[in-house]
């Protein structure tokens, strides 16, 4: 593994690190563009986390040492699941780690830490949060797992840059029944995992629809901007995915300088269309109760199953 | 197991196929009946775009008589008549949430498990992939038939069978490019008469017995007569 | 390997020692904790030297005892298999007795017969390590015995109260029947073996009906130690009445040797693989595992909930063998190897963290005095490196990185994912399906974890005596630790434990891993790089580095943070009882997974008060298997009463008419 490549990496990492509150911003832009207003400025998220950053932090009496280390781990595992996503290329050192189970259980291992840290302040809407944040992520894991295996079956492999690889390899096949199920069935996930509306609403502050606000609504001060920029982060994560495992075309596999560039401008390009698809979806749709969430994500678990058997009947010759 | 490139046409017909397997499902839990309805017009739909393209792969001419036939029929006529059935019987605000909705789907989903497994022995035609095809028909009448099992209002029974003639007929279409064309005319006009028939009938039962409940329809023996 | 034969012996030795050395108790209540805790542990480390030889030297070593009947021996022998379940033993044992003496010393002024608790502990362990040297069915069977009987007097430990009982009664009356169920499978395998000895029966030729008889008992009797659904029941109550030492090993280490019973007897000495048989493992491990955990998130009492964990887990367990027996008949031999590897690295790590997790409700239960979660809350202030331990064991059972709880179920789903390789389309489906099961199990844990520390150790607490928590002794917490540090090790460095495993995989299947560990010690790949690769060092690296950066930016000097109100919406302050309580908690997956129990919620409005809301969560299997059986043994038993008439001579026709029957029958 020579220098370059890992400081490619690095240099991913950090990018991630970067885009992900233009693309919070990009959706919020359009949402208020789709409702007839003007909007926050694009780079708006950016001076929120600087002036956060800049504020001082509080904790209650009643949190402990738990409360003040979670948005460091949680921030870091998000980050570093984020990282191993292929951004701009396949060809890093980085590629090795990423599994899509280690991915689902690095978040995993956020989530773990922000429900508890919810918990931690003792009162009610910590533990609604948390309560809440578990029910719909236990529901959403199958249907995610699901989804991914119908992946794996057709490309043998768990490794995400395997995937996109085969992808780029066999490209006439776009249109395979399995593919365009675990796509459906992981835009349902993402939809419950990033907390977006229908599932919950990530721009209120009402209790009784609050799932994630709820879990960070103790937080102040750089503890908060590190919650939010890991929320955005996460965005990011299940747009690249979306982006660059089911519509691979553009990204490098390489390290030249000249695919790396195409990577960068097809990824930017990717992900500004699926946040308008976001931000239209986020019009459009209503926020549903939570228990009707259930049925949403059997629905994604009904797509992810459907995608399986697509696989098996249709797809495998003899 | 070796994936073969397929060509575009192929993938095309396994992924409109794979389609109408996921709106036979949507039919089975849709518990909105005008929904329901929508659902079924769209599952006509995908039927006749796929013997489209049989049509075009195999270029058996009749069949784009049957494609167009099948269009106007169960994508358009039937769902249309449907519709102003229900809006006469002034159910078109009805909704009837699926009892265990758990169990029903994943008898729906043993059942595609089960057609596909049934299917596995039959001798490939010369399309390869349509053998694959024939699974997910077998699986869509299978369906069909479930949910006139599982559902109790009459319309909605009546959808599961006319899903079940869908199946039937892309299973004829898949398995040996379609049948001849007299008997898919007769079968066509069957339906239709079908249709005109039921419509006739729902009105007699609802008079009769003020609810268009099948489970009601058990108290019509000789037992008691009063609902 | 003659040497990790001796040391087994020695262990054994040791343990009953340790059991002779507790009649001393009842003279002197201070040498349990100071002279025969001490012997115990040093019991385990004995046995856990003795498998690392075992599992390190590889080969076979047989001795045959002096005891025994004349013409039947007791054998012994030691090989890779047993290596490693002596590891498992002895590690739990080491952290038992270390943890021991700071907990038994609320028991010497009790009235509970102390001499009862240290002997009986080191006749459990004697049992359990006889188990597993065990060579031929007699010495198997009576080391079961040894076993189980020595449980049941510990269960039934704190005997003052019916509930403890009703519980140790239950626990007898089903270890009883699944040992008559493993005494039949040996008697159809000592059939055909022509002996009683494993090296006849390993070499017995059995028919495919014979086979799934044997293969039918043994999964019955060792599945109903396992604690496999619905064979259960006897889990969640047996569990929580014994001491909490004891209830680490049982939960930690009895429950693994029902695994090593069933690897011994089904892979060994039967020797075959039906695709049908690894369906039915992999479809009973699949639902026990769904069900222990959805019981476990209704459970209010800590160790009822761990209990109902440990179901989950043995169930995630009997999912990899049914992978490993389902992959070893369709001729894939490298992936049933996988599922193995995955299925035994699930063993101990479901040994260490369960124990942690024991031990540390153990400790709970010292400093408070208290099983309800209802009542604890904030005890991570009073109990912090209890709390630190606790935590791992929670996250480790989650199945996170970079704990060890994540290794094995990634290597579960990467043998489950292979089955693409398999010639049946149904079955190509229903893996991955089973695969799904595994991971709505893996979540719904992680949120059952997240109820037990958050409300547990977060929070404010719920009751006074929880908020007077008193500090927990040091003995308590190195033991704790020590279970939490090897939690972590095999985390991050799975490719050393994987390495030792590889010799079990060999004796076993015939087959070895190679190229699990070729990529050094930083690359776990199971089947090739290319398909999937775990660098567990890199990642747990990563997280602590990031960690570590991000503390000393952002912590350091002087940015404190300042203490304030937590937010109450302009009303009163937030007190103890407006947190969420565990009932509250788990209510969203109850209300959806509702129909899979027996639930009874009651709100009753009461004339002076508020209104009276009582919930009470019912395990179904009560009334769908147990009542029903109950029910036909007890018309069966009726049955038989009227042979019962009283009169002598009636008893001794009765008498007359066996004996000749038996006369003509030897004729």
């Amino acid at each position: 593994m020579n220098g370059t490549a890992w400081g490619l990496a690095l240099l991913q990492a950090l990018l991630y690190a970067a885009l992900a509150p233009l693309l919070a911003g990009w959706v919020r832009k359009l949402k208020a563009r789709l409702q007839n207003r003007r909007g926050a400025p694009l780079l708006q998220p950016y001076h929120n986390l600087y002036k956060l950053f800049s504020k001082e932090a509080r904790m209650a009496h009643t949190a402990s040492l738990l409360f003040r280390a979670a948005p460091y781990i949680v921030f870091v595992a998000v980050w570093l699941a984020a990282s191993s996503i292929p951004l701009l290329t396949t060809g890093l050192p980085t590629a090795a780690i990423a599994d899509v189970i280690v991915i689902a259980g690095l978040l995993a291992l956020s989530r773990f830490f922000l429900a508890l840290a919810a918990m931690d302040v003792g009162t009610a809407f910590g533990g609604m949060g948390a309560s809440r944040e578990m029910f719909v992520s236990a529901l959403a894991e199958p249907a995610m797992l699901m989804a991914v295996f119908t992946l794996a079956m057709t490309a043998h492999s768990t490794n995400l840059a395997s995937v996109v690889d085969y992808q780029l390899v066999t490209n006439q096949e776009v249109l395979r029944p399995s593919y365009l199920f675990a796509l459906a069935g992981l835009v349902l996930v993402a939809l419950a995992e990033t907390g977006r509306i229908p599932v919950d609403n990530p721009s209120t502050h009402l209790e009784l629809t609050m799932i994630h606000e709820a879990m960070i609504l103790e937080y102040s001060g750089r503890h908060l901007a590190l919650m939010e920029w890991s929320a955005q982060l996460k965005l990011m994560l299940y747009g690249t995915l979306l982006a660059n495992v089911f519509f691979p075309w553009g990204i490098a596999q390489g390290t030249g300088l000249l695919a790396l560039g195409q990577g960068l401008a097809s990824v930017v390009v990717k992900l500004a269309l699926l946040g308008a698809a976001l931000a239209v979806c986020e019009t459009v749709l209503a926020k549903m109760r939570l228990f009707r969430v259930p049925d949403f994500l059997n629905l994604a678990l009904l797509l992810a199953l459907l995608g399986l058997l697509s696989h098996v009947i249709l797809e495998v010759g003899i | 197991m070796s994936l073969d490139p397929v060509p575009l046409l192929q993938q095309l017909m396994l992924v409109l196929a794979a389609a109408a397997l996921f709106t036979s499902f949507v039919l089975l839990e849709q518990a909105r009946l005008v929904s329901a309805i929508h659902a079924f017009a769209w599952q006509g739909v995908l039927v006749a775009l796929v013997t489209l393209l049989v049509a075009i792969s195999g270029g058996y001419t009749h069949l784009f008589f049957s494609a167009t036939l099948t269009l106007c029929l169960k994508a358009l006529l039937i769902p249309w008549m449907l519709h102003r059935l229900v809006r006469r019987l002034e159910l078109d605000r009805h909704s009837e949430p699926l009892q265990r909705p758990a169990l029903v789907t994943m008898a729906a989903l043993a059942l595609v498990l089960f057609s596909y497994w049934l299917v596995l022995p039959i001798v490939q035609q010369e399309l390869m992939f349509t053998r694959n095809i024939v699974a997910v028909s077998l699986a869509i009448v299978l369906i069909g038939l479930l949910m006139m099992v599982a559902r109790q209002q009459a319309v909605a029974q009546v959808l599961g069978f006319m899903s079940m003639e869908n199946g039937l007929f892309l299973a004829a279409v898949s398995a040996t490019g379609g049948m001849p064309l007299i008997v898919e005319l007769g079968v066509a006009f069957d339906v239709l008469v079908a249709m005109v028939l039921f419509g006739v009938f729902f009105f007699q039962i609802r008079a009769s017995i003020d609810t268009l409940d099948v489970d009601r329809m058990n108290r019509l023996t000789e037992q008691g007569d009063e609902p | 390997m003659t040497a990790a034969l001796w040391s087994a012996g020695l262990a054994t030795g040791l343990a009953l020692l340790s059991s002779a050395l507790s009649l001393l108790t009842a003279r002197n209540p201070r040498s349990l904790r100071l002279l025969v805790m001490p012997v115990f542990g040093l019991a385990g480390l004995v046995a856990l030297c003795a498998g690392l030889l075992a599992l390190t030297q590889g080969g076979v070593a047989t001795a045959t005892l002096p005891l025994g009947l004349p013409w039947l021996p007791w054998r012994i022998r030691v090989d890779a298999l047993s290596g490693l379940f002596l590891s498992v033993i002895g590690v739990v044992s080491l952290a038992v007795g270390i943890y021991g003496p700071g907990y038994v010393r609320s028991f010497e002024r009790g009235r509970d017969s102390l001499p009862a608790l240290g002997g009986f502990t080191g006749l459990f362990l004697t049992g359990m390590l006889l188990v597993v040297l065990a060579d031929d069915a007699y010495l198997f069977m009576v080391a079961w015995e040894l076993m189980s009987l020595s449980s049941y007097f510990l269960v039934v430990f704190h005997h003052d109260s019916a509930a403890n009982r009703r519980a140790a009664f239950l626990y007898l009356l089903m270890a009883h029947i699944g040992g008559l169920a493993i005494l039949l499978g040996f008697g159809v395998l000592a059939s055909f073996g022509g002996d009683f000895t494993f090296t006849a029966m390993r070499s017995a030729e059995l028919s495919l009906p014979w086979a799934s008889v044997a293969f039918t008992l043994a999964f019955f009797g060792f599945g109903m130690k396992a604690g496999l659904v619905p064979l259960h029941a006897w889990l969640p109550e047996a569990h929580p009445a014994a001491p909490s030492h004891i209830s680490a090993l049982m939960s930690g280490v009895m429950l693994k040797v029902a695994v090593y019973g069933f690897i011994r007897v089904v892979f060994d000495l039967i020797g075959q693989s039906h695709w049908q048989w690894g369906v039915a493992v992999l479809a009973i491990g699949g639902v026990s595992a769904l069900m222990g955990v959805l019981y476990a998130l209704l459970q209010n009492d800590l160790k009822r909930l761990l209990a109902y964990s440990s179901v989950e887990n043995l169930g995630i367990i009997f999912m990899g063998l049914g992978l490993a027996i389902l992959f070893q008949a369709s001729g894939h031999g490298t992936l049933g190897a996988v599922a193995f590897v995955a299925a035994l690295y699930h063993t101990v790590n479901h040994a260490l963290f369960k124990g942690l997790l024991f031990l540390g409700a153990g400790a709970i239960l010292h400093s408070t005095n208290e099983r309800d979660l209802e009542r604890m809350g904030g005890l991570l202030r009073r109990m912090p490196w209890t709390g630190l331990f606790f935590l791992t064991g929670c996250i480790s059972i989650s199945a996170l990185p970079p704990f060890n709880g994540f290794v094995s179920e990634w290597l579960t789903f990467q043998a489950a994912l292979q089955a693409w390789q398999l010639d049946s389309g149904v079955l190509r489906s229903l893996v991955p399906v089973a695969a799904a099961m595994l991971a709505l199990t893996g979540a719904l844990a992680s949120a059952c974890f997240v109820k037990v520390f958050g409300v547990a150790f977060l929070g404010q607490a719920r009751s006074r005596h929880v908020r007077r928590a008193r500090p927990v002794p040091m003995s308590m917490r190195v033991g704790q630790g020590m279970l939490a540090v090897l939690c972590l090790l095999l985390g991050v460095l799975p490719t050393t434990f994987i390495g030792l495993l590889g010799g079990v995989t060999r004796q076993v299947l015939g087959q070895a891993l190679p190229q699990a560990t070729a990529h050094g010690w930083l690359w776990l790949t199971p089947i090739a790089p290319a398909t999937a690769s775990y660098g567990a060092p890199l990642v747990a690296l990563a997280l602590f580095t990031g960690l570590g950066i991000g503390l000393w930016v952002f912590g350091r000097g002087n940015r404190r943070v300042r203490r304030c109100d937590a937010w109450d919406c302009g009303f009163a302050p937030p007190a103890a009882d407006m947190q969420y309580t565990a009932t509250a908690f788990a209510q969203p997956i109850r209300r959806v997974f509702g129909l899979l129990f027996h639930i009874e919620e009651t709100v009753t409005p009461q004339e002076n008060g508020p209104p009276r809301y009582r919930l009470n969560v019912r395990d179904r299997a009560w009334g769908l298997f147990y009542l029903p059986v109950a029910r036909t043994v007890e018309r069966a038993a009726r049955q038989v009463v009227r042979l019962q008439s009283g009169n002598v001579r009636i008893y001794l026709g009765w008498s007359l008419a066996t004996l000749v029957l038996l006369l003509w029958i030897m004729a």
